[in-house]
């Protein structure tokens, strides 16, 4: 055996920057991840582009297109890469739980970092890995009548992120006290469909809903991220959308919610489920 | 590096208890480790010793009683115990998808150390345990001494005055596991650093400074291996017979000496094993088969916790890891 020499370091002595120094290399390990498994990478766009592709034109060819060219599949578009954002997020949170399984989470539990810090770590690489995917989508827009427009597209971009951090703080915490991945797959199912069904990502959630499906809409925090991704995405189509007679967005008894209100429900919703998942895995530290 | 005053110990316990509803893992546990000891924590599944070691690594509150790790105590100030001391546990707690490189790079990242001084150390590290070469392969394909090489590596990353090692070499073949010793050892007396051991080998506990033996929570004998063997004080005397039942119940009786009988045979404590040999015949039981052997510290640790060291773990880990690696098909999400 060689013979080499050592030489001793210091441990920072804690504070706000080696906190934060810990929550990115936790971010910076999930893009990592994300990078190396090319299989996830690929296989997280086979869904949107089934609703978009296959959903899309083939209900459009049966809906029939309005006027100015404003047909389903651009309907949907908005709510696609909301719901597209949303998967990925969700089992990005998720992978936690593996973290856990396979004892690197131990790793991070025994590091002179708070938890929190792993936890807000965990929740950026999420997002990021999702707003990576739904960035990719949104380089589709032209195949769906999207104009390309540089203010459309970052607010889109802004959107996704917002999006995908909320999601991922709902994975975190469904995931966070999780021992196995077979206690978290199906609490996942079941709550991911209904949040996709009742988002408005598929349909209109105008004045010809049901009662309880109008009200089942609004509750859903994910109705407000496909409402303010459609309003931005319309405000750019020409005729704002209108001819197609799908572009009613959301309303609060007849009230239309402004984007900016949509934004902060989605971002409130974000903040709560991130603090809720932080109190849960630091009550017992 | 500040050198505290060499005689005080580095890892303190006393009457440390930790209850589970109503189950009471660990019952009062004093220990004093002192600066550069190699402690061994013996005992069977169950006895508490991973309750201790969790306990004493910060990963687990104690229901009562208090400990002191390197100067620091494990509850209140909790995070500068964790700056102070190295975990390597049963279970691998590598980022298998990383290489070994990425694996180091996370650790010196989340335990804030400086970039210039981790690289050059990092880079030793890997020389020392023998994966220099490997450093930018993958871990999933290392086998199994290769991770734990790189799991030791990790726990001393970060200089720390205590190691932790529970069960390091267990699922090892022999070759791998008298190679972890070798990078151990040598990396030992580099950094002068504390071991604190728990293991199932006899050749491991054999290496350790002192030893404790604990069982159902507290501890029932605690010193050198030679001194505790020499508590023992007897020779063993294993004898297999016809009707092992009756001919021990005789010896027993006779002689007043402990038997401990086993599956297939049972031992007589004696301080002459030779001499007594002659008097198993006296009772009329053909008696098949008589070994004499000098006490080890695999008796010791039968005297005092009940049963043989390999018998004691066969570790819930190995087989919880293979049911996730079937479960998942071998791949991973």
């Amino acid at each position: 055996m060689s013979t080499v020499e050592l030489v001793p370091v210091t441990v920072a002595p804690g504070g706000f920057a080696h906190e934060v120094r810990a929550a990115s290399v936790v971010w910076k390990r999930d893009l990592l991840r994300f990078w190396t498994d090319r299989g996830r990478l690929i296989s997280s766009f086979m869904q949107p582009l089934l609703f978009l592709f296959v959903l899309g034109k083939g209900l459009g060819a049966a809906l029939g297109s309005g006027r100015g060219g404003t047909d389903y599949s651009t309907f949907i578009f908005p709510g696609t890469l909301a719901t597209g954002v949303m998967f990925t997020a969700v089992f990005s949170a998720i992978s936690v739980v593996w973290d856990r399984e396979l004892g690197f989470l131990r790793e991070m539990l025994v590091a002179p970092v708070s938890r929190v810090s792993i936890i807000i770590g965990k929740c950026f690489g999420g997002a990021s890995v999702a707003t990576l995917q739904g960035t990719v989508l949104l380089a589709l827009a032209g195949l769906v009548h999207v104009p390309y427009d540089p203010l459309l597209l970052l607010g889109m971009f802004g959107l996704l992120f917002l999006t995908s951090f909320a999601i991922t703080a709902f994975g975190l915490l469904i995931a966070i006290r999780a021992e196995t991945i077979q206690t978290v797959m199906p609490r996942t199912q079941l709550l991911l469909a209904p949040l996709m069904f009742l988002s408005g990502a598929l349909f209109p959630t105008g004045g010809s809903l049901p009662m309880w499906l109008r009200i089942a809409v609004r509750v859903n925090p994910m109705s407000y991220a496909v409402d303010a991704m459609r309003s931005v995405t319309f405000h750019y189509l020409p005729d704002h959308g209108r001819g197609a007679g799908f572009a009613t967005g959301l309303t609060w008894w007849g009230w239309p919610v402004p984007p900016w209100l949509d934004v902060i429900v989605v971002f409130t919703s974000g903040v709560v489920l991130l603090s809720v998942t932080c109190w849960l895995f630091t009550r017992d530290e | 590096m500040a050198q505290r005053a060499s005689d005080a110990p580095v890892i303190s316990a006393t009457g440390l208890h930790r209850s589970f509803g109503d189950i009471k893992a660990v019952r009062g546990i004093d220990i004093e480790v002192a600066a550069g000891e190699c402690f061994g924590f013996l005992g069977p599944n169950g006895a508490g010793k991973s309750t201790t070691i969790k306990m004493l690594c910060t990963l687990l509150r104690p229901t009562a009683g208090s400990a002191q790790v390197a100067g620091h105590d494990v509850v209140t100030e909790r995070d500068e115990v964790r700056r102070h001391i190295g975990l390597v546990f049963q279970e691998t707690t590598l980022d298998d998808y990383l290489t070994a490189r990425q694996n180091l790079l996370f650790h010196a990242d989340i335990y804030g150390l400086a970039r210039s001084a981790a690289t050059p150390r990092i880079a030793a590290l890997l020389e020392m345990v023998g994966l220099a070469d490997r450093r930018d392969h993958q871990v999933l394909t290392f086998s199994g001494g290769m991770k734990r090489r790189l799991e030791i590596a990790r726990g001393l990353l970060h200089s720390p005055r205590v190691l932790f090692l529970d069960e390091p070499t267990i699922g090892l073949d022999p070759e791998s596991r008298a190679g972890l010793w070798r990078y151990v050892d040598a990396l030992r007396e580099q950094e002068h650093i504390t071991v604190f051991l728990t293991t199932h080998y006899m050749d491991e506990a054999e290496r350790c400074d002192r030893i404790a033996i604990v069982n159902k929570g507290v501890i029932g004998a605690l010193d050198s291996p030679a001194a505790l063997k020499a508590s023992v004080g007897h020779d063993r005397v294993t004898v297999h017979s016809e009707d092992d039942t009756a001919l021990a119940g005789q010896v027993r009786e006779r002689y007043g000496v402990e038997v401990i009988d086993e599956a297939e045979s049972f031992v007589v404590l004696t301080p002459d094993g030779e001499r007594f040999v002659p008097k198993l015949f006296e009772f009329g039981v053909p008696v098949l088969s008589v070994k004499v052997s000098r006490p080890s510290l695999d008796d010791v640790f039968l005297k005092f916790a009940g049963s043989r060291m390999a018998e004691a773990d066969e570790g819930p880990a190995a087989s919880k890891r293979l049911r996730v690696m079937a479960m998942m098909g071998g791949q991973r999400r």
